[in-house]
């Protein structure tokens, strides 16, 4: 079987992958916790036999390393299909089966937060999509006024995807307890690039996913509340005691539970390694004519940089960098194949001509100072072409 | 070669991924393989993933005679079966609130049927005959102006009986009733031909087949178009019918061993079957055995087996040495009898005291006869230390004894 060797990318050692809040490449310790899983303690965790107890001690092993990365009780983590199922489960557990009432998502959430909440909404919901700041922070204030009396559920991620942007969980989770709303938070980026308790975030629901902290694609875990009841979205077998049924993906879930493992320890040298790469390219950038590093001004994940050069289409900057190598995006990986733009940076009040060329670079644990170096030679060079074009057509 | 204990005799639980299946799992993980986003629009890796998301996607398509358009992937034969039922019900809900299935479904199906009652649909669960098997007739008529959807499983996970989808399914279009298959246990082991077949839902799972855990699909026909409610919202995958980032080495994987069990299914069905046959001419002489489901209609690896005058559980702590389980997992932890065998008209004692036996691709002669003998020696001396055995012996009928109340 072959194993991985090394970091070296498939595509040869002048690729240089700065996309890492779209998917991680998974840590060699992950694949090793896995394989043998998939062969030899292969059984399904739900039989009796000798086989399946081995398996049953896998999962419960991850589900304690998963647990003790947000600091819960193992039995507060149910397994998923991975960020988006949580999401939806988030919203459907709180709201399936009650009248309808009020709800409040940020308008900077992903995709599987917005779309699941205006499908409430289109079920008679009040939907409030509560407003960033220019920086792409919420607006607090704003947001707390909006809470009222029958409000529901109220979510608010806690690091964009896009932008990076920290948002203020604690603070609205404390004003939504007050009014008896219960507070979710999606802290699919923020998981291993900043601290994260789940008590600390007042939140009585947390969505978690393996395969943006180097564990594999297809799992993730909804952390609950022990005040919390949940109502199943998938139902037939009774697995994760009822609350998610289907047969545990347990290779996934026990690479889940390394990554989590790896994730929760050396976060202050990961930030600090990420924060000084991150400062090159951005005081790099901030050199160049009319960049617009959208943010900056925020707290933010050490790894995101999410910029725009004026005067440079977003596509054609994307396609020159892939020709030099070098695989970044204008936004979520979901949206990559939309035209319109980032609904996060619309958000935030950026001009749509701006959004569009957008860029959004993110580096993780295998990113070098060369990578920087390549990305921003690669952006130079870029700029001097298209001043020589507009100068060539000046003239 | 020399036996490995314990024996692995429950393929219907789960099986191994197949080496040949990690093999390509593991390409797909690390940094120096296919580990991008297939969604990823704007670079190489998110271009590669997605072309053997793609591949992936032809080949289980190939194994069921389906269009690659037609696969949707979910995250196993449960997601599916919610999707299909849930999103069916939902979009058609203004034509009518009735659904059809079977007693002896898998409680993905059945416990989505009962949800949707509380819905407010109506469900009829129908019996089937003493064989497992759905009488065409009876189906047909409980089928109603007013019946939306039909859900019948392709072959049952206790006890390995197949249904005539295509017989049930060609009811189902007379009467304009979308017709969904679990199809979890039948990839590799009877043939499809989606093409042929007049069924316009139907769910797969890998973890069946010798691919992972974690990953299934979902057949909606294009032609005439099956419209379904998204149960997932959020990204737009899979045309809007499953968001979710989609997990290139379980998809891989769950292609690689639909691509195997296309070009090895006829000859490894063969060698199957003679294990299952050798298992039944080793225990069929015993005293007070029955065979649950129907022989003929079945599949090759499954052997469902009663052992009257025995309690199951007993039996399987007696069998350590073989991994065997009384029903299907998902249930395995309850001590109810099993609602398969209950729904064939078995009584609770022969239900309570039933073994499945699956054997695969990894099963061996040696395996099975290993198994023989310990069942044969186990059996007699459980029911050594029966006193309902002794009075079986005695020649008291037993179901003539007045229980003395303590």
């Amino acid at each position: 079987m072959s194993k991985s060797t090394g970091s070296k990318s498939l595509f040869g050692p002048d690729s240089t992958y700065l996309d890492y809040n779209a998917t991680t490449p998974v840590d060699d310790r992950v694949l090793d916790a896995m394989l043998p899983y998939l062969q030899g303690n292969f059984a399904n965790p739900s039989s009796v036999h000798r086989f399946g107890r081995v398996a049953r001690a896998g999962l419960d092993r991850a589900r304690e390393q998963v647990a003790a990365l947000v600091d819960v009780s193992p039995s507060q983590v149910i397994f998923t299909s991975g960020g988006t199922e949580a999401n939806n489960l988030a919203l459907w557990s709180v709201l399936s089966g009650s009248t309808p009432g009020h709800l409040m998502v940020s308008s900077i959430e992903h995709a599987c937060v917005l779309e699941p909440s205006a499908r409430w909404e289109a079920q008679g919901w009040r939907r409030d999509l509560m407003p960033v700041n220019t920086q792409g922070r919420l607006q607090l204030d704003a947001a707390i006024r909006l809470l009222s009396d029958d409000t529901r559920l109220v979510s608010l991620m806690l690091a964009n995807n896009e932008t990076g942007v920290i948002q203020p969980v604690a603070e609205l989770a404390a004003e939504a307890r007050q009014r008896g709303a219960l507070m979710h938070t999606d802290a699919v980026q923020a998981a291993g690039k900043w601290p994260l308790r789940f008590a600390d975030t007042g939140a009585h629901l947390m969505t978690l996913s393996a395969h943006k902290i180097y564990g594999p694609k297809g799992v993730g875990a909804l952390i609950v509340d022990k005040s919390v009841e949940i109502d199943p979205m998938l139902i037939g077998g009774g697995q994760e005691r009822n609350y998610r049924s289907g047969t545990e993906n347990l290779p996934g879930i026990v690479g889940f539970g390394m990554a989590a493992e790896l994730a929760a320890s050396g976060l202050d040298e990961r930030q600090q390694k990420l924060r000084a790469l991150r400062d090159t390219l951005e005081g790099a950038l901030k050199a160049m004519p009319q960049v617009t590093i959208f943010g900056a001004q925020a707290e933010r994940l050490p790894n995101t940089v999410q910029f725009a050069l004026q005067g440079i289409d977003g596509e054609a900057l994307l396609m020159q960098l892939d020709r030099d190598g070098i695989g970044v995006s204008s936004g979520s990986a979901c949206a990559s194949g939309k035209t319109a733009p980032s609904h996060v940076l619309m958000a935030m009040g950026v001009d749509e001509f701006t959004a569009r060329g957008a860029i959004r670079v993110s580096l993780g644990k295998d990113t070098t100072k060369a990578d920087i170096d390549r990305l921003i030679e690669s952006l130079r060079r870029q700029l001097a072409w298209v001043e020589q074009a507009a100068g060539a057509a000046a003239w | 070669m020399s036996l490995k204990l314990p024996v692995y005799l429950d393929y219907s639980a789960t099986t191994p991924v197949d080496p040949r299946v990690a093999e390509k799992m593991c390409d797909c993980l690390t940094m120096d393989g296919h580990f991008g986003n297939p969604a990823s629009r704007s670079h190489p890796y998110g271009w590669d993933a997605e072309q053997l998301v793609e591949e992936a996607r032809a080949n289980v398509a190939a194994l069921v005679g389906a269009d690659p358009k037609e696969i949707i992937w979910t995250s196993g034969a449960t997601e599916s079966d919610n999707l299909a039922i849930k999103g069916a019900a939902h979009f058609y809900k203004k034509k009518g609130k009735h659904i059809v299935t079977v007693k002896t479904e898998h409680k993905a199906v059945l416990d989505t049927c009962r949800q949707l009652e509380r819905e407010g649909y109506e469900v009829t669960y129908l019996d089937p005959e003493s064989n497992g098997l759905v009488d065409p007739d009876k189906f047909r008529n409980a089928l109603r102006d007013d019946t939306i959807v039909a859900s019948v499983m392709h072959v049952n996970n206790e006890i390995g009986v197949i249904q005539d989808i295509k017989t049930l399914g060609e009811i189902c279009h007379e009467k304009d009733v979308i017709f969904h298959v679990d199809a979890a246990q039948s990839p590799g082991k009877v043939e499809i031909d989606l093409a042929n077949l007049p069924v316009d839902l139907m769910s797969f799972s890998a973890h069946k087949i010798y691919g992972p855990k974690g990953i299934g699909a979902l057949y909606v026909q294009r032609k005439p178009r099956i419209r379904l409610e998204a149960q997932m919202h959020g990204g737009g995958h899979e045309r809007g019918l499953r968001s979710g980032t989609l997990a290139t080495h379980q998809i891989v994987g769950m292609g690689e061993a639909f691509r195997i069990a296309k070009e090895e299914m006829a000859a490894e069905g063969e060698r199957i079957q003679a294990l299952r046959d050798r298992l039944l001419d080793g225990v069929k002489d015993m005293e007070e055995v029955y065979i649950n489901g129907d022989m003929e209609q079945r599949i090759p690896g499954n052997l469902n087996i009663s052992f009257n005058f025995v309690e199951g559980e007993s039996l399987i702590m007696a069998l350590k040495d073989i991994a065997v389980s009384s029903g299907s997992a998902c249930t395995s932890a309850s001590l109810e009898p099993s609602y398969v065998l209950r729904a064939l008209g078995r009584s609770d004692e022969l239900a309570h005291s039933s073994i499945r036996f699956t054997m695969g691709r990894f099963t061996t002669e040696e395996d099975v006869d290993y198994t023989i003998k310990l069942i044969r020696e186990k059996v007699d001396k459980l029911r050594e230390l029966s006193p309902l055995w002794e009075m079986y012996k005695d020649g008291i009928d037993l179901n003539s004894v007045q229980w003395a109340a303590h």
